[in-house]
């Protein structure tokens, strides 16, 4: 589970994230709606633990661990990961060898893991070198999927991907996030639910991304404060029709 | 064309000539008198104390000489071994070469001049010996042929001069190494090296350095390629070394011919390193290029790249790249000098510390601050060299890899 209380974040200086109270239960997955500058990088920037994030109020805590002031890679260990919206490029670092970094000791077949989501042929380059928009989340959930995080904060993976793409990258969400469960022969659809266990906290624009993803709850950021409501649709069309500051007055008002 | 006493008089005229750049070197303080070594059988060479052939296959030099097409070892001022294990492809002491050999005259001394500095003339006045080795025309080198300057002897000046050539439609690659004995401190290493690459033919020089912290190294060297011609010049210098100054030139002299440089250095606290590569493109369709990767640890490294464009259709770049990582001076000076219409030059430099974004983004992927640093010295290091043959790709990794402890 990840708990977030009443957590207050500075970047230069300037308080960006302000009492955001927020919980992510095993098996949830929470969309992140908010409109540009509002926060929602920072958030999960601070969550994944980057230092220039500099916490001056609150706590994070995650399967029970406080990790507020831990460092990146202690997160990391404890099963946080991260799919960026614009990493950076390392130059001579081939992606393979990225992906056998995120995999660390477990075994895995890098090229079957490419291959789920048409990356085969990108194992040779240098890290994000030269990578479209697409690239960039197809290289970022290739990751992900060789570092079998816990909890999988991506940071808009459906801008810059084509139709085409948006299938493959929503699929792979899903999957990754435990959403694309069947029943089988001996557990139930509902037992194979309940037994989920993948957290997932996804920042969307269009929502489009909720096409494939069932998520359990939104959340709304609007000038570094957070509100929250319990249905995804009803959130973003409401954010469609009248503008995040009426939204967020109308979700506000509901708690 | 000069004769050999011609050649003498005006190296003898630059004995004090000091180097158009680098610090002044006092050659009074090294010995240069002829230092004996016995020569090495096969057996001898595997029989070599363990410590020293460490050392040797530091520098890419392997005494089981598996995989190499040819070995030529110099101890000091001696040769200790020497030989071609294919034909078509010579491998002979320089001296042994004057004697014998009366093609050689027209090579020595042809690229370089023994009058450029005091260096040249130190090496033509005193010359103790050094390689030539040539692949015959048309002759394809199987495994890469092996040379090694090695210097044992406290306070000695090594005087070697090496002449290589591809004659045409040839391909020949070396790989080559300067090193010491563990123990020296002092010392100093005069190199001279003409390469001449003919008609169509390929040569891929592979050099690495590991100096001792007290030595003065002052290569000169000086290539040409003929039309079609390839010459590819790696270089790789991990290891300290007291001042080590060098600034190869090659001349496309043959339409389409190709030039590339790369080089690596490691930078140790209290080294001096002013390297470079000039190109000239003096035919249409000839293509160079240079790339240097730098990391200094405290030391000082001077960067120099020149790229001299003189006909129309060439196309030259130059890349250069510098990282400071624990303090020292990084210092990138790349020139292009374009004198005709079209020619089409570029460069790029770079000189910093490793980003933090980079060292974040590892670390997001489980990595300590310390794995993601060298993970990423490593890939910056990592050169990708086209037209190397994997198993002297693998030789650079190799030193690279041998060589972390100094980052
Ligand atoms: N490096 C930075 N230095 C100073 N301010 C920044 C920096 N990066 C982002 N900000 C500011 O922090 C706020 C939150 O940004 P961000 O978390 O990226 O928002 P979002 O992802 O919701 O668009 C914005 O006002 C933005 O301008
Ligand atoms: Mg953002």
């Amino acid at each position: 589970m990840l708990l977030i209380e009443d957590l207050q974040v500075e970047l230069a200086e300037k308080t960006i994230l302000k009492h955001i109270d927020l919980e992510i239960k095993p098996g949830e997955t929470h969309a992140l709606f908010g409109p540009n500058g509002s926060g929602k990088t920072s958030l999960l920037m601070t969550i994944m633990g980057y230092p220039q994030y500099k916490v001056t109020g609150g706590k994070i805590v995650f399967k029970g661990v406080d990790v507020t002031h831990s460092p990146i890679n202690e997160r990391a260990e404890l099963g946080i990961g991260m799919s960026y919206q614009r990493p950076p490029t390392i130059n001579g670092l081939k992606t393979r060898q990225m992906v056998e970094i995120c995999s660390k000791d477990k075994k895995v077949n890098v090229e079957a893991l490419a291959e789920a989501v048409n990356f085969n042929s990108f194992l040779e380059r240098d890290i994000n070198a030269g990578f479209s928009g697409g690239e960039i989340k197809r290289s970022e959930l290739l990751q992900l999927m060789a570092q079998r995080a816990d909890l999988m904060l991506f940071d808009e993976p459906e801008s810059g991907v084509d139709m085409e793409n948006m299938v493959l990258v929503g699929e792979t969400i899903a999957e990754l996030l435990q959403k694309e469960c069947r029943s089988t022969p001996t557990k139930s659809m509902a037992q194979v639910r309940r037994e989920r266990t993948k957290m997932g906290l996804i920042i969307t624009h269009t929502g489009y991304i909720l096409d494939y993803v069932p998520v359990d709850k939104a959340q709304l950021l609007y000038n570094g404060v957070l509100s929250c409501s319990s249905n995804p649709r009803e959130i973003l069309n409401c954010i469609g029709e009248m503008g995040y500051e009426e939204c967020v007055r109308c979700t506000l008002e509901k708690r | 064309m000069y004769t050999r006493e011609e050649i003498k008089q005006k190296a003898e005229k630059a004995l004090d000539k000091k180097a158009a750049i680098g610090p002044d070197v006092d050659l009074n303080q090294f010995a240069t008198s002829f230092v004996p070594h016995e020569y090495l059988s096969d057996e001898g060479m595997l029989a070599l104390p363990e410590e020293e052939k460490q050392r040797l296959l530091l520098s890419g030099v392997d005494v089981t000489e598996k995989e190499r097409g040819g070995t030529y070892i110099q101890m000091d001022t001696t040769v200790v071994h020497c030989k071609t294990k294919q034909e078509g492809i010579e491998v002979i002491p320089i001296k042994k070469a004057l004697e014998e050999h009366p093609w050689v005259r027209e090579y020595y001394w042809k690229l370089v001049a023994p009058d450029a500095d005091k260096y040249t003339a130190a090496a033509e006045m005193n010359l103790h010996d050094g390689y030539v080795i040539r692949a015959l025309p048309g002759t394809k080198s199987i495994y890469p042929i092996q040379a090694c300057l090695y210097i044992g002897k406290e306070g000695l000046q090594q005087n070697v001069h090496n002449i290589i050539i591809a004659e045409e439609d040839s391909e020949l690659h070396i790989i080559t190494g300067c090193s010491t004995s563990p123990h020296l401190k002092k010392g100093a290493h005069v190199g001279i090296s003409e390469f001449y690459v003919k008609k169509n033919a390929k040569l891929s020089f592979t050099m690495i350095h590991n100096w001792a912290e007290d030595m003065m190294v002052r290569p000169r060297s000086v290539g040409q390629v003929e039309e079609g011609g390839l010459f590819l010049n790696n270089y790789i210098c991990m290891k300290p070394v007291k001042s080590l100054q060098m600034y190869p030139t090659t001349h496309l002299i043959g339409d389409n011919a190709v030039a590339r440089f790369y080089s690596v250095i490691v930078g140790s606290p209290g080294s001096e390193y002013d390297v470079g590569g000039r190109i000239y493109l003096k035919k249409p369709g000839t293509r160079a290029e240079i790339v240097a990767r730098s990391i200094t640890n405290g030391a000082t490294i001077i960067n120099r790249g020149d790229l001299i464009g003189e006909v129309p259709d060439i196309k030259a770049h130059l890349e250069c790249r510098g990282l400071l990582l624990k303090g020292g001076v990084m210092h990138a000076i790349p020139e292009l000098r374009g004198l005709a219409d079209g020619v089409e030059m570029s460069h790029e430099a770079a000189v910093g510390k490793i980003a933090q974004d980079e060292i974040f983004y590892l670390m997001s992927r489980g990595l300590s601050e310390d794995e993601a640093t060298s993970t990423i010295v490593r890939g910056f290091l990592s050169l990708d060299i086209p037209g190397l043959p994997a198993q002297l790709k693998a030789e650079i990794d190799k030193a690279i890899e041998l060589s972390k402890d100094v980052m």
